[in-house]
């Protein structure tokens, strides 16, 4: 029980980041490694202002640290023409150094005893552990209402449609360079705010743990599309975040069940999404091979049939 | 409406590859112009759109759309004012975009924004004007666009080019890749709506039928310049095969040059 409502916890928090990857991979259709940096930002930025005192200040700040890194990989790619996931790897590796300067140089921070959005809460609603889930629900829920709205205004469309025909959109009098640098700052905006909520959660920062987590992200989408199918920009999203509650449960228990060490997570999560992406592949060629196979049994007793009728030919002669 | 004076675009400058894609360019489109523009492959037709639509600045000359000078602006601050339809039906719609969402994102640069992309009276708008194409198109507006067929996805991206009125219609063989039948279809469609918004149009045809019979205007392009430029009467009296013994005398004329130039 008490690792199903972890791993319920985790994955809401997680869902945010979930979020992120979704806005920058489905709905902007860029391959964006930013991730990985910007969440250890997010961390990084929570850790250091929560210890000063200030827990929702911090959660807000990361939002628009996150927004600054995702604006810079826009602008790699748009102003410099950086290939997309070259100029998202150069950012996440300056991020490195960023996260670091900005904890002053240490590679961990502990909050530990700190006040923090969840601690605050608990003084004042009680903190027993369905308690405790709510309260990881609610910065998920805020912004499954708030996103999928911002993608029905103008600009929100014409970030989606930025993302499935750029050509048209700077046919339609809109400036396409403008529209993903805003998507990828929503996108690592929804990230870092997902690394600070973890920080606040687990009560430390640490500079390395933003690593895979473009991986881990992307097998929360996966997981979700298979389950709910590729659809709409709002059940997109929530299946995301839900993909992402389901990754953690999965994760739980496999590693409750000793099937795997923990250190094994990251390539099990790399292997939950190759298996997802060669799906539709595998599918394909084995049909092709069936194909295959009919084909040359048909013409295999076409040609036996060709021969026997010249033979009856031959014993008519 | 459109003034191109003296309009110079080289590619490949100072390499072998050297080719001078727009030749001193001189083109005064009048309001209400509908321009068919013929020339053979590489003559220079998709250039001079690119050139109008801001797909690259030109080395030299001057672009003026309604009085604005427009040579420095960008791709899409074009766009505000200029409509373009390609000849691949896939390059003017999002897919996986409704046709009411699509329709939306052309409609909204210049209609008043609300909080919503969509709102009630647009849709209603966009209903009309997509029964008008009597496609039956305006029950499906929540379809997605990449399910329609190459015909339906044209006829869209139609109504996206036009319904923000812009000062000038550029069509860049718009029906090159439709069936026949679909493409006359599309071709009366684009009739009516041009006639019935009194729009300033290009239109780049291979069909040297449709150049003559459509419009009021008619350019011939070869190697970047524009050759020939004939309107009223002296183009309904031309017929087709005055028009093509034409093309193919400048042709020979070039040709000639080019030998005494390799000969000499």
């Amino acid at each position: 029980m008490i690792l199903l409502v972890g791993s319920l916890q985790l994955g809401f928090l997680y869902a945010v980041m979930a979020m992120g990857i979704y806005i920058s991979f489905r709905i902007l259709n860029t391959p964006d490694l930013t991730v990985d940096g910007s969440f250890s930002l997010g961390m990084a930025c929570a850790a250091v202002l929560t210890a000063s005192g200030h827990p929702i200040l911090a959660l807000i700040a990361t939002l628009f640290f996150g927004a600054i890194a995702g604006t810079a990989t826009g602008l790699l790619q748009t102003k410099l023409l950086i290939h997309p996931i070259l100029s998202g790897i150069l950012v996440m590796t300056s991020l490195y150094t960023v996260n670091l300067a900005i904890m002053g140089g240490r590679s961990n921070l502990s909050v530990a005893g700190k006040a923090t959005y969840f601690t605050m809460l608990k003084e004042t609603f009680g903190g027993n552990m369905l308690m405790m889930t709510c309260f990881a629900i609610i910065p998920a829920l805020l912004l499954l209402v708030i996103v999928p709205i911002f993608f029905k205004t103008h600009l929100g469309l014409a970030i989606r449609a930025t993302g499935d025909n750029e050509e048209m959109v700077r046919a339609s009098s809109i400036n396409s360079n403008l529209t993903k640098c805003i998507g990828l700052a929503i996108a690592n905006a929804c990230v870092a705010l997902s690394g600070g909520l973890i920080s606040q959660y687990q009560m430390f920062s640490d500079v390395s743990s933003g690593s895979g987590m473009v991986i881990i992200g992307l097998a929360s989408v996966i997981i979700g599309e298979t389950l709910f199918g590729k659809r709409g920009v709002t059940i997109g999203i929530a299946s995301a975040m839900i993909g992402s509650v389901i990754y953690r449960i999965i994760v739980a228990f496999a590693l409750k069940i000793d099937l795997f060490p923990s250190y094994a997570l990251k390539l099990i999560s790399a292997v939950i999404v190759v298996i997802a992406l060669s799906g539709p592949s595998v599918q394909q060629s084995y049909h092709q091979m069936k194909i295959r196979r009919e084909v040359r049994r048909h013409a295999k007793r076409e040609a036996s049939t060709a021969y026997a009728e010249t033979h009856e030919c031959k014993q008519d002669l | 409406m459109l003034k191109l004076m003296n309009v110079n675009k080289t590619f490949n400058k100072g390499t072998i590859n050297e080719r001078n894609a727009l030749d001193h360019i001189e083109l005064h489109v009048n309001p209400g112009d509908f321009i068919t523009i013929i020339g053979s492959n590489g003559a220079g037709k998709s250039t001079l759109f690119n050139a109008i639509c801001g797909q690259f600045l030109v080395d030299s000359g001057q672009i003026i759309l309604d009085q604005r000078n427009i040579t420095a602006f960008s791709d899409h601050q074009r766009a505000f004012e200029i409509g373009r339809l390609m000849q691949d039906p896939m390059k003017g719609t999002a897919p996986n975009m409704t046709i009411e969402e699509n329709l939306a994102l052309a409609f909204t640069r210049k209609a008043k924004r609300g909080l919503f992309a969509l709102n009630k009276s647009d849709r209603s708008k966009f209903r009309e004007i997509l029964s008008q194409l009597e496609l039956g198109l305006e029950d499906r507006m929540k379809t997605k666009v990449g399910q329609l067929s190459g015909g339906q996805r044209q006829a869209v991206t139609l109504i996206m080019c036009t319904i923000a009125e812009p000062k000038l219609l550029l069509l860049d063989e718009h029906t090159a890749a439709l069936d026949p039948e679909t493409a006359q279809k599309i071709l009366a469609i684009t009739e009516k709506i041009i006639a019935r918004d009194h729009l300033t149009a290009m239109m780049i045809t291979h069909d040297i039928h449709a150049a003559l019979k459509l419009g009021n205007r008619t350019i011939m392009m070869d190697d970047g310049q524009i050759i020939l430029d004939i309107a009223g009467k002296d183009r309904s009296a031309l017929t087709m095969d005055e028009l093509l013994s034409f093309y193919s005398k400048e042709r020979k004329k070039q040709l000639a040059n080019d030998r005494m130039l390799f000969t000499s």
